[in-house]
């Protein structure tokens, strides 16, 4: 009975085929470590962030004169509505922690080196639409840091010249931030942009399964037809979308083994999860913040304004340049660099196991300046903050500059024809 | 069926051509989506620039309009208070105003495009309170100043030109609106000149 309905269904879409090419099939390295969790880890925040999403419109009214209080309303009145919304508030920081140790992942293991250009490019338009749905997020509770983070970031815009006034006039809908906007980020927030990062994540996935996974060595696990004794090659069947053309080596099915190795992964992190929402919610200021719980005021600026943590490191480089188009300019750059590692980088190796020294050194500099940055976008901008903020801007950028020229002649260690388990 | 040879020439500009002629249409019809975003009629009735009659204000009269849900105030300062403002420079955050709280126009020792009529925004820049105006009586608050803005939510003060006093809790001038001269006696507020 279920071989015919398998069978009905794979003469009318490629269904069979489409669980074994990037499932039971799908040779992945044997050697991945716990670093490779937070791609899966990014997916089931995803999901959560939908379904939990989709609940909250059910009773979220997006106007100026009712979103602060139907967002009280869900908290107080509507059955296991606190619980929807710390998942989703949670869930918005939780996406960038697995997010950032991600991207993190890549950088340290060269992830973004050809063939897997794209792939990284993919991640990044993911980076940045997960950046614009957190923030067009953000202003949905209408609390006052909602408002002035908000009005901050648009004033942004600016300081474009010349058409600088009149775009923040056409992303407001209005002299100031109202209703209007209110209303427009409401509808990004929830059809626009979820509708592109879906499609961007399937795209990353299909790019991902073309060129196949990297791994903690760097070393392909694709190598020459015929070049292979049987006896080396996996006790595994892989789909001959794969073998066709390559020998595999050192690889296991991804169904059922990693998707078991990730259970184990995706249990742990909704220990983490749980405990936010049930015992910490606002994480202390840094999940939701405090200002938030009081109604946006527009007559009525904060002492002290600081976005969410996750933008906390662009908004110190920033603060840290004087010239506030400049500083928009080297905020975003920080952004794009990032994008351009694949040719920034210009070394052979990938991973950092065989990396020179200096290359190591280097991603601890990245490291160390990315988080204390983090740690300087929450502070106010006192003369020495901002004296440090500049230090470890330019430590940020260096990074990306000493990358460019030490790679191209690096000394690094040999690599190893095969992984290492 | 013809059996013609292929104009290739002849298909490439007709594929071009409609290429071209579809490309322009797409243009086209992403205007009313653009164009949507921009304030709607109510939000720009609502932002109107407001004009403020001047030709019956006295000396040391103030004038308040409402601009954007805003009190906007329009002083007529008298030669006196004008003569002060250059005498407490030392107490002031920001007596030059460096930061961006006015327009270029407005950027000088009146904050004011005639030195007479100081044109401000009316909401204090610590906690949105509006302040109180004293064309005299300042004193009491700030030794041998005469006239200036007292906010009485948390004590912040301002000069006859709107600027901050040190250790207060504002920590900005007053902000100047963008505004200009219709003629001698009349002010928009809301506007700059030559702005459409």
């Amino acid at each position: 009975m279920a071989n015919k309905f398998v069978q009905w269904m794979d003469e009318r879409i490629p269904m069979t085929k489409t669980w074994n090419i990037h499932l039971a099939q799908y040779p992945a390295p044997k050697n991945f470590n716990m670093w490779y969790i937070f791609g899966v880890l990014a997916m089931l925040v995803l999901v959560n962030q939908i379904l939990t999403g989709i609940w909250l419109t059910m009773n979220y009214v997006p106007s100026a004169e009712g979103a602060f209080a139907s967002v009280e309303y869900i908290m107080r009145d509507v059955e296991y509505g606190w619980l929807l919304r710390y998942m989703h508030s949670t869930g918005a920081s939780a996406f960038f922690v697995v997010v950032y140790l991600h991207m993190f992942r890549g950088m340290m293991y060269g992830s973004y080196q050809k063939p897997r250009e794209l792939l990284w490019l993919f991640g990044m338009f993911i980076f940045l639409v997960l950046m614009a749905e957190a923030f067009m997020g953000y202003l949905l509770p209408w609390g006052q840091m909602s408002y002035w983070g908000a009005q901050v970031i648009i004033s942004l815009f600016g300081a474009i010249p010349v058409i600088g006034d009149d775009l923040t006039l056409w992303i407001r809908g209005d002299y100031v931030i109202s209703g209007a906007t209110l209303n427009r980020f409401f509808a990004l927030h929830v059809i626009a942009l979820p509708l592109v990062l879906v499609i961007l994540v399937f795209l990353h996935i299909i790019a991902l399964h073309e060129v196949g996974s990297n791994n903690p060595d760097g070393v392909a696990i694709k190598k020459p037809k015929g070049s292979v004794p049987d006896e080396e090659k996996p006790k595994f069947k892989f789909h001959e979308r794969f073998t066709k053309k390559y020998d595999i080596v050192d690889a296991i099915p991804f169904y059922p083994y990693y998707i078991v190795k990730d259970l184990i992964g995706i249990g742990i992190f909704l220990f983490f999860f749980c405990y936010v929402i049930f015992f910490n919610p606002e994480m202390g200021g840094f999940f939701l913040e405090p200002p938030n719980f009081e109604p946006a005021n527009p007559l009525k600026t904060p002492e002290h304004i600081a976005p969410v943590w996750y933008f906390t490191p662009f908004y110190a480089i920033l603060r840290a340049v004087p010239d506030k188009l400049l500083g928009v300019i080297l905020m975003f750059a920080a952004i794009v660099l990032l994008a351009l590692l694949p040719w920034i980088d210009r070394g052979k190796v990938r991973s950092v196991r065989y990396r020179s020294v200096l290359h190591k050194l280097n991603l601890v500099n990245f490291v160390i300046s990315f988080v204390v940055l983090g740690y300087l976008g929450t502070q106010p901008a006192t003369p020495v903050a901002t004296l440090f903020a500049q230090i470890f801007t330019f430590l940020y950028f260096a990074f990306f500059v000493f990358l460019f020229f030490y790679s191209r002649r690096e000394k690094t260690k040999p690599v190893p024809e095969r992984v290492t388990s | 069926m013809s059996n013609a040879p292929v104009d290739k020439g002849r298909r490439r500009f007709l594929t071009v051509a409609t290429g071209v002629v579809g490309g322009a249409g797409a243009a086209f019809t992403a205007v009313p989506f653009i164009a949507s975003w921009n304030p709607s009629a109510k939000a720009k009735n609502a932002g109107a620039p407001v004009e403020v009659n001047i030709a019956k204000a006295e000396p040391g009269q103030m004038i308040r309009v409402k601009w954007r849900g805003k009190p906007v105030w329009v002083v007529r300062r008298t030669p006196e208070m004008l003569d002060g403002l250059g005498k407490i420079e030392d107490n002031l955050r920001d007596p030059n105003s460096e930061e961006p709280q006015q327009p270029p126009y407005a950027a000088n020792k009146y904050r004011s495009i005639k030195e007479e009529f100081f044109v401000a925004v009316g909401i204090c820049t610590h906690l949105g309170c509006s302040p109180t105006y004293l064309p005299s009586g300042m004193g009491e608050h700030v030794e041998g100043v005469e006239s200036g803005f007292f906010c009485p939510c948390h004590g912040s003060k301002f000069d006859i030109a709107g600027r901050v006093f040190q250790s207060v809790p504002a920590p900005l001038n007053l902000v100047v609106p963008p505004h200009y001269y219709v003629d001698d006696n009349t002010i928009l507020v809301g506007e700059e000149k030559g702005q459409a």
